[in-house]
Order: C-alpha cells, then sequence, then structure tokens
C-alpha cells in the first residue's frame, strides 16, 4: 500500500505541466534518435546534461526517461523501414519487421512494435514497482557461470537461424565471434588481433560497424543488383483506419510474441552483465521455439516483432533496476545516467531506495508516463515514416547510405571504423550472393564480448575446471538447458539424413 | 571536381568574411577555443574516470566557463593505449584534452611498441589524487586487515578478488600484498570498476582494491567494510581505517585524476586550459566532489607536473618489474 | 557463380589462417589452473572457419550447394556497373569526408547521386543535398554535442562562424 502511495506521488510530479511537456518534448526527440542509426539511449542521454541546469533535478529525471523511452522506440523504426538495426537491441526486430516493410505492410510492423513496445514497458514496470528491492538480490546472485550460461542458453534458441547450408552458417557465427574478440584481452590484459597493425583496432570491432555495413550497405547493394536497380518502393498504404485495423491485427497476431518478450525481457534486463540485447534476441528465439508455424518466422510474422520489442522495452527498464537499487550501471546509458545522479549529489547504491525515495518514485512514476506518450507519439509520426517507405528509391537508397555513413562515425567517432563499414558492407555483398547467412555473424559479435570473458572468469574462479557451469545451482539447469537445445537440431539433422535415401540432396525446409 | 572546387572557393571566401566576426567576439585572452574541445577519456563510459571527465564537463556547463563545449569521447581501447594515440596523431592539438589515470603511465610501458613519449605530452592541471582501500564483504565476518591476511593465508591461493585487469591500477596494490605479505590469490580481471563491485556486492568475489568513490554506495548501506587505506594519511571519510604506512610499509599508491593537453599544444592554448581547469579546480562543486568522494588534492604547476609524470614513470617502471609484469 | 564459390572460399580460408596466425600473439592453449589462454578463443574458432572453407570446398566439388551448380555470373556486367558507381561512389564520399569535411562529403554525395544516378532534377537535387547536411550539422553539432569530421584546415573559418551559432 505505501508503494502505491509513493508511486502516486510519482505520478503526480510527472504530470505537472512544466514535467509533462518535458515528457512530450523528450519521446519525441528520443524517438528520433533511436531512429538515428548509430544513435541510441546513450546519446540521448548524455545530451542531457546541459538541460539539467535549466530545469530542476526531478524535471530533468523526467526529460530523462522520456528520451530513454523514446529512444527505445526509435531503435525498432530503422529497423523495420531501412532495415538496419540502429542499436544492438532491435537486431531481432529486422528479422521479421524488413519482410513485412517489404510486402508493404510496414504500417502493420511498426503498429505492432509500438504496441508490444508498450505493453512490454509496462508489464515490466509494474514488475519493478512491486518487487524492486527483491529482484535486486536475485541480480546479485548471477555470476559469471551463470551469465556464460545464460549466453550459450541466448546462442541455444538461435540454432534454428541458419540458413539451409550448414558450413557457411557456422562460418558466419565464428566470423562474429572472432571479430568480437578483436581489440583488447581483458584476462591477460594485452592487445589482441589488431589486424596489419592499425591502431583502429585497438578498440575493437563495434557491433555497429558490422550492422550498419551488412544491412545498410551490403543489403542495399543487394537490392539493387538484384532488381537490376528497377526496384519501386514499396506500397505501404496508409490510413487512420488502417492504423486502428493494424492495431488490432498485432494484438491478435503478436500477442504471443509480446507476452514472451515482455516476460524473458524484464528477467534478463534486471542481470548487470546481460541487458537488453540478449534479452530480446532470447525472445525472438524462444518465440519461434513455441511457435506452431517456425517457418513463418524470418517471412514476415508479427510475433516475430512484437517478441524482440516488448523484450527490448522490458529489460531496458529492467536494467534500470540494478541501478536504482545497487548503484551498479548495467549498460552505458544507466552508466551515463549514474554519472547525472553524482552530479545532482545522489550517492547510487543500495541506500537510494530509503534516502531519495522522492526521487526513485517520481523516476518510476515518469517511466509509466513516458512509457503511455511514447506509444501516443510514436503512432502519429507512423504516417511520417511510412511517407518516408514511399519515396522513389533512388532519393531513399542515397538517404541510408549517408545515414550508414554518419551513423558508423557516430557510434565510435573514428574514420577507421567507417572504413572499416564499406568493407563489411562490399564483403557481405558478396557472400550474400553466395547464400551465407550473415545474421548469425552480427548476432554473435552482440553476444561474444559477454560470452568469452564470462566464460574465462568462470574458468579462473574453478581453475580451469569445466564443472563450474554443471555443478552451481543456477547455472547448472540453465547450461543443462542450452546444450540439449543446441544438440536437439544437429539430432534431428542427423535422423533427417539416416532416414533419407542416397542422402546427397540437402534440406530444404529451415 | 569543378564543384569541389567552387565549393573551396566558396568556403574561402566565407573564411575571409568570417574572421571579421569571430575576431570581434575575443576577450582578453590570447587564444580562445574556436569550436568544440575534444574532451578524451581514457576509459570506457561508465567507470570511476569517466565520471570525473563527465562531472568536470558539467562543472564548465554550468558555471559557463567555456564558450565551447567540452565533449566528452570515450576511449578506452587496449588500456588507454587508443586515447594515447588519438592524442598523439590529432590534427588539431589545441582542441584536444585528455583525462587521464595512471594508465596514462603504465600503458606505455606495457605497450612499447606503441611508440609513445608522454613527455612529449602539454601538462595541463592536476584535478587531484584517488586513494585506494581494500573492501571485504560484511558477511565475511572479517573485520580486520590482520584477520584478513590469516583468512587469505589459509585459503592458500584459492582466495578471490576481483580487479579491473592486469597491469592496472587494483592489481598492482594487490601484488605488492602478494608480494609483502607473502600471500596467494587468485585474480579475476572485470571490465571494469562496476563490474567488481556489483560481484563483490553479490560475494562473487571475496574482496577487491577499490576507490571510496566507486564503492561508497556499498559502503554507506553496509553491505561492504574497508579494511585498509593504501593513502599517506588516513582518509577523511573513513576515519577508522588505518595506512599501510601506519603498519611500517613504506608505501601508498594512487590513481591521478588529472588532465593533460595533446603534445604539440600552442602555449597561448595551454595557458587558456590551465586557467580554465583552475577554475573548474577551485569551484565550489568540484571542492565538494572531492570531499565526498574522497579525493586528495595535490596542485601542481605545469613544471611540477612534468617532473611528477618523471618521478611516476620511474616508480611504475620499478613496480611493474617487481610485479613481473 | 560457380567460379565464385570456390573463389570466396579460398579467400575466406586464407582470412581464417591469417586470424589464427594472428591470435597466436598471444596464449593459445589451456593454462593449466586458468582455463584458456587469451589466444586460445579466436585461434580455435578461426580454425573452425577454416574446417568449415574446406567443407564448403567439398560442398562445391561435389556441385550440392545451389551457387555451385548455378551458372550465372557472380557479377554480370550491371552488377559491376552498379558496384562500381554505387560502392565506389561511398568509398568517394568517405575520402572526401576527411578532405571537405562530413557535411561537404554529404552535398556531394547527394549531387551525384541524386543527378547523376538517379536522374532527378536539378531543383530536387540541390534542394536536399543542402537542406541535408544543414539539418546534420544542427542536429550533430548543436543538439547531440557530435563533432563530425570536419576535413583540413581550409573548411576552418567557415565552422568556426557556423559555431558562432550554436553556442
Amino acid at each position: 500500500m505505501e508503494i502505491l502511495g509513493l508511486l502516486s506521488d510519482g505520478f503526480l510530479l510527472a504530470m505537472q505541466p512544466l514535467n509533462l511537456l518535458l515528457i512530450i518534448v523528450g519521446v519525441t526527440l528520443g524517438l528520433f534518435i533511436g531512429a538515428m542509426p548509430g544513435l541510441g539511449s546513450v546519446n540521448g542521454v548524455a545530451i542531457l546534461l546541459p538541460i539539467t541546469f535549466l530545469v530542476p533535478p526531478n524535471s530533468a529525471i523526467i526529460f530523462l526517461a522520456a528520451i530513454y523511452y523514446g529512444a527505445m522506440y526509435g531503435g525498432a523504426i530503422s529497423s523495420i523501414t531501412l532495415g538496419i538495426p540502429g542499436a544492438s537491441t532491435a537486431v531481432a526486430t529486422t528479422f521479421d519487421g524488413r519482410p513485412l516493410a517489404m510486402k508493404g505492410r510496414a504500417s502493420l510492423a511498426l503498429v505492432t512494435a509500438a504496441v508490444a513496445s508498450f505493453i512490454g514497458g509496462t508489464v515490466s514496470n509494474i514488475f519493478f514497482t512491486a518487487f524492486a528491492p527483491p529482484l535486486a538480490s536475485v541480480a546479485l546472485s548471477f555470476g559469471n557461470p551463470e551469465i556464460f550460461a545464460l549466453m550459450l542458453l541466448a546462442f541455444a534458441t538461435f540454432v534454428g537461424l541458419g540458413g539451409d547450408d550448414i558450413p557457411k552458417t557456422i562460418f558466419s557465427i565464428c566470423i562474429g565471434l572472432v571479430f568480437a574478440a578483436v581489440g583488447y584481452d581483458e584476462i591477460s590484459g594485452a592487445p589482441r588481433l589488431i589486424f596489419f597493425d592499425i591502431s583502429g583496432f585497438l578498440h575493437g570491432i563495434n557491433f555497429l560497424v558490422l550492422a550498419i555495413g551488412v544491412y545498410g550497405i551490403g543489403e542495399m547493394l543487394w537490392t539493387i543488383d538484384s532488381t537490376r536497380g528497377k526496384i519501386t518502393s514499396t506500397e505501404a498504404k496508409f490510413s487512420i483506419k488502417g492504423v486502428t485495423a493494424d492495431a488490432k491485427e498485432a494484438l491478435q497476431r503478436g500477442w504471443k510474441g509480446t507476452t514472451i518478450g515482455s516476460l524473458i525481457g524484464f528477467f534478463v534486463g534486471i542481470l548487470p552483465a546481460a541487458g537488453a540485447t540478449p534479452g530480446s534476441l532470447m525472445s525472438y528465439g524462444v518465440a519461434k521455439m513455441l511457435s506452431k508455424n517456425p517457418k513463418d518466422y524470418g517471412q514476415g510474422h508479427p510475433d516475430g516483432v512484437a517478441a524482440p520489442e516488448a523484450a527490448n522495452n522490458s529489460a531496458s527498464t529492467g536494467s534500470m533496476l540494478p541501478m536504482l537499487t545497487l548503484g551498479i550501471p548495467g549498460s552505458p546509458t544507466t552508466a551515463i545516467l549514474l554519472g547525472g545522479m553524482v552530479i545532482w549529489g545522489l550517492t547510487p547504491g543500495p541506500r537510494l531506495f530509503v534516502d531519495q525515495s522522492e526521487f526513485v518514485w517520481g523516476l518510476i512514476g515518469s517511466f509509466y508516463v513516458s512509457n503511455f506518450f511514447a506509444l501516443v507519439v510514436n503512432l502519429a509520426f507512423i504516417p511520417v515514416f511510412i511517407w518516408m517507405l514511399r519515396m522513389p528509391f533512388t532519393i531513399l537508397a542515397p538517404m541510408i547510405f549517408v545515414l550508414s555513413v554518419v551513423g558508423g562515425y557516430a557510434a565510435t567517432r573514428d574514420m577507421h571504423d567507417v572504413w572499416l563499414m564499406l568493407i563489411f558492407g562490399i564483403g557481405a555483398f558478396f557472400l550474400r550472393k553466395l547464400d551465407y547467412p550473415v545474421a548469425p555473424a552480427v548476432l554473435a559479435i552482440v553476444l561474444g564480448p559477454i560470452a568469452e570473458p564470462t566464460l574465462r572468469q568462470s574458468l579462473l574462479l574453478s581453475s580451469g575446471d569445466p564443472m563450474i557451469f554443471l555443478n552451481r545451482p543456477i547455472a547448472g539447469p540453465i547450461t543443462v538447458i542450452a546444450v540439449i537445445l543446441i544438440l536437439l537440431p544437429l539430432f534431428k539433422f542427423g535422423w533427417n539424413k539416416f532416414k533419407k535415401s542416397g542422402g546427397t540432396q540437402p534440406a530444404q525446409q529451415g | 571536381m569543378g564543384i569541389t572546387r567552387r565549393l573551396a572557393m566558396a568556403l574561402t571566401c566565407a573564411a575571409g568574411l568570417m574572421t571579421g566576426v569571430a575576431g570581434m567576439s575575443t576577450s582578453a585572452h590570447a587564444w580562445e577555443p574556436t569550436k568544440p574541445i575534444d574532451f578524451v577519456i581514457m576509459a570506457g563510459a561508465g567507470g570511476g574516470a569517466d565520471q570525473i571527465a563527465r562531472f568536470i564537463q558539467s562543472v564548465v556547463e554550468k558555471n559557463k566557463l567555456s564558450p565551447r563545449p567540452l565533449v566528452p569521447n570515450n576511449k578506452g581501447g587496449g588500456s588507454g593505449a587508443e586515447a594515447l594515440i588519438a592524442l598523439k596523431g590529432t590534427s588539431d592539438p589545441d582542441h584536444t584534452i585528455l583525462v587521464t589515470l595512471n594508465s596514462f603511465f603504465t600503458t606505455p610501458l606495457r605497450q612499447a611498441n606503441l611508440g609513445i613519449d608522454i613527455m612529449t605530452f602539454t601538462p595541463i592541471n592536476m584535478m587531484g589524487v584517488d586513494p585506494f582501500v581494500l573492501w571485504v564483504h560484511k558477511d565475511s565476518g572479517i573485520t580486520t586487515f590482520e584477520q584478513w591476511l590469516e583468512k587469505v593465508k589459509a585459503d592458500n591461493g584459492e582466495y578471490v578478488m576481483g580487479g579491473t585487469g592486469k597491469g592496472q591500477e587494483d592489481s598492482i596494490v594487490i601484488k605488492w600484498m602478494e608480494q609483502n605479505y607473502d600471500l596467494k590469490i587468485k585474480y579475476i580481471p572485470y571490465k571494469g570498476g562496476g563490474a567488481v563491485a556489483k560481484d563483490l556486492a553479490g560475494q562473487q568475489i571475496m574482496a577487491s582494491v577499490n576507490n571510496p568513490s566507486e564503492a561508497k554506495g556499498f559502503y554507506e548501506s553496509g553491505d561492504v567494510i574497508p579494511l585498509i587505506a593504501f593513502s599517506d594519511e588516513r582518509l577523511p571519510n573513513l576515519p577508522d581505517v588505518r595506512t599501510v604506512k601506519e603498519l611500517g610499509k613504506d608505501f601508498s599508491y594512487y590513481n591521478q585524476r588529472a588532465v593533460v593537453g595533446a603534445p604539440g599544444m600552442s602555449d597561448d592554448a595551454a595557458a587558456w586550459y590551465r586557467d580554465l581547469f583552475q577554475k573548474v579546480y577551485d569551484s565550489e562543486e568540484w571542492q565538494g566532489y572531492m570531499k565526498s568522494e574522497s579525493l586528495e588534492g595535490l596542485p601542481m604547476d605545469a613544471e611540477q607536473q612534468k617532473e611528477y609524470w618523471k618521478t611516476q614513470v620511474a616508480r611504475h617502471t620499478e613496480l611493474l618489474k617487481a610485479l613481473g609484469e | 557463380m560457380r567460379r565464385g564459390e570456390i573463389i570466396t572460399a579460398g579467400i575466406l580460408a586464407l582470412l581464417s589462417i591469417y586470424m589464427m596466425y594472428k591470435s597466436t600473439e598471444l596464449e593459445i592453449g589451456y593454462i593449466s589452473g586458468e582455463g584458456p589462454g587469451g589466444g586460445a578463443w579466436p585461434f580455435w574458432l578461426s580454425a573452425i572457419m577454416l574446417i568449415c572453407t574446406v567443407f564448403i570446398a567439398i560442398n562445391w566439388a561435389r556441385r550440392t550447394s545451389p551457387p555451385s551448380q548455378s551458372t550465372e555470373p557472380m557479377l554480370d556486367s550491371y552488377g559491376m556497373k552498379m558496384l562500381f558507381l554505387v560502392g565506389g561512389g561511398i568509398a568517394a564520399f568517405i575520402g572526401l569526408s576527411s578532405i571537405i569535411s562530413m557535411y561537404g562529403g554529404i552535398f556531394v554525395f547527394l549531387v551525384y547521386y541524386l543527378r547523376f544516378l538517379g536522374r532527378h532534377s536539378w531543383a530536387l537535387t540541390m534542394t536536399l543535398a543542402t537542406s541535408v547536411p544543414i539539418i546534420f550539422f544542427f542536429f550533430f553539432e548543436a543538439l547531440m554535442r557530435i563533432t563530425l569530421p570536419k576535413g583540413w584546415s581550409f573548411t576552418e573559418p567557415l565552422f568556426n562562424w557556423l559555431n558562432n551559432f550554436i553556442y
């Protein structure tokens, strides 16, 4: 009951005219920042600092929550309309969002993403409000072996994602994992894989450089080549009536994904080392696994948009939990936020909930309000994004290239990475022509930097004994499930091959 | 090509016009920044160094100390090697400054092939030094350094500590303890101080050596207990915590929080930045920050800073050698 | 396509070997009591990549994968021209960004693409090519506080002048 009182104080704070205005400006700004490839909520939150001095701290945090939510919604927009994941959290959204847009159902995809995000965010907020402190101790019980087991599980849910050509799929996963290792080896403290001794590799290969190169440049070149440049833009239609119908369809065809995403997203999101990206990837994988028609995934299934979008919103709210309850930043965004709190004279940490309850509940209250307005603003802007899709391809294409180059630079602020992005793009164009699946490489470069260090930290802990992944109470069951999930398709594949006479023809389904 | 040339010409014309305009806005200074200042941070987003840099940035913004903003630019790759290379190779040394920590000394020593000579960098201002403290979780039952030593010895190599990586500040302190107290510690490197603090609070590791600022939240909530400080004097915020000096060991170790300019920065620009960061240093906000985050002041002019660098390089060469790095 | 398949597999095999070689700069074995060394992860994964390229080559020889059955060329004359004009255009754009600033690069690239590849009218071309860099300038420099490359020093006076507006 006390919680509800505190929460309603938070609501009242968020509903003051100045704060409401800040929320609307914030979500709109956040939406565009998130929609820009290369920019994400980190950049959005970083611009907050100067504004802090113009408005009271309480309004500043509200503005911040608004930008944060706006950016999370925005990530889906570039995934769907441009086919470029604007942030690692929106990678899985491209898998079905882009095909839907290509089929002329961009509006359905965008509405599904918005509605799923809203539900994911709301579910997460409710969990947050009700169980924040006990959940914090759950987050702490996840050490390195547990996080590694979780990464294994994330990979396991994605085994079915590759194409029909098994060596090419494995190649793609491995190259992503190796790229993830470039730069610096945390454990031995030595530089590693500095290709041709170019110093630009010292900071590693950023996920965005690969993703923008592959999707922004490679995929575009492939589209121009395969359509002989005669691509007419998708017939994206738009009407108010259409949106209502789409919303209905989104709920009907996307509720499963939304539910799965909201739950998985939240629980993975509260773990400081994991965060929103593995959460959204796992949700997609699980939704596909549980579906009656897994083959529809990747062809433009609303559940395939809803699951990762519900998950990344849910997880992003969840990732605020370790920050607020423990003072531990789970992501760069929350790290900057934490810095902001220090500037406002607050001490992040376990005492924050007790000592600064007005601040904390004001922030939580503004999560709810921002989430709602982010939905409204997002829906209101859908016509603009649809209109963008209807631009002639010879205008859309150069715009995507410009966004890719600028976004590739903005991500790391190094020209080296822009060149690297172009090389990845052209490489991906050729590999795409030869039926190499590229999505596994992109996933691997996202999960690799979490998986490798946690694997090795765990082994350091156990003096090199791999049993550590099996004999810990939380890590053990997760590892076992992951291994079963990984072996299952291999077993199935072997069984099919065994049953088939001749056996030279590779399986055609996927 | 025609377009390019025309554009270039247009730009040059605009340039002529504008120098007049820009000239008028110049104040009493011989030099002022004309564009955003590249504020390079030798660490990734979220760590202690990053927080300090963003705090400094906010003080500058709040008090409107600079006509152009400081734009934080995280370059933590290769233990800060990336940041040093960026400063060395910058095309505009007058608008490029760096927030450093001790990797400013250790990284060029550990990665000699980078060809970085830190003595070529331009000293700006020493913002303070950050002491180190040994922390354990409250559930460990350990309350004194002596008990801790016993426990580590009894565990014989199975005692687990976490830190930010081999050759990093905390690992130097841990190695020093291993050698001077004859201990064997299992050291697990993490990506940043935040992850270490989290795993200490969750008892995934048993102890850590960390700056008071990074452990503050858990200390105030009573989750972690300070055992010993590696400072010259007792820390005002932790008055009951003894220093290793009191135990008769001549050792103290601090993380420097200094601002450094790119090699080749003009004297006028360097003078302007020194003035700017002196104002930041003297500001109420920074003094308050130092106090609450247990930073110690160590004011130095440019010459003294260069001297300090020399002694620190010599000291770290020795420390790293003694540690077998 | 058939030739492309085996050439690509060859290039990827070389890449794998190079990455294996590069990984050996750090310990690639299992350090007793510590787990895998710093080079182990990339080394063994690159080794798997190399094995994959071998399988790709076997599939090529047995003509079991679709690209190895295809008789179409990997890049026909249209594809070559497209790659040269579009890919080359982007490369020139990136190169120019280091010389005449990224904003100048965007202008030149948009003029090139819209007018010469897209055959749009000069009016549309110039409207887009000038408005996009200007919008980007204010979005990135003023709002986001992200500075994009400004090129060689001759552009400096212009940007210094523009900076007077936004700060």
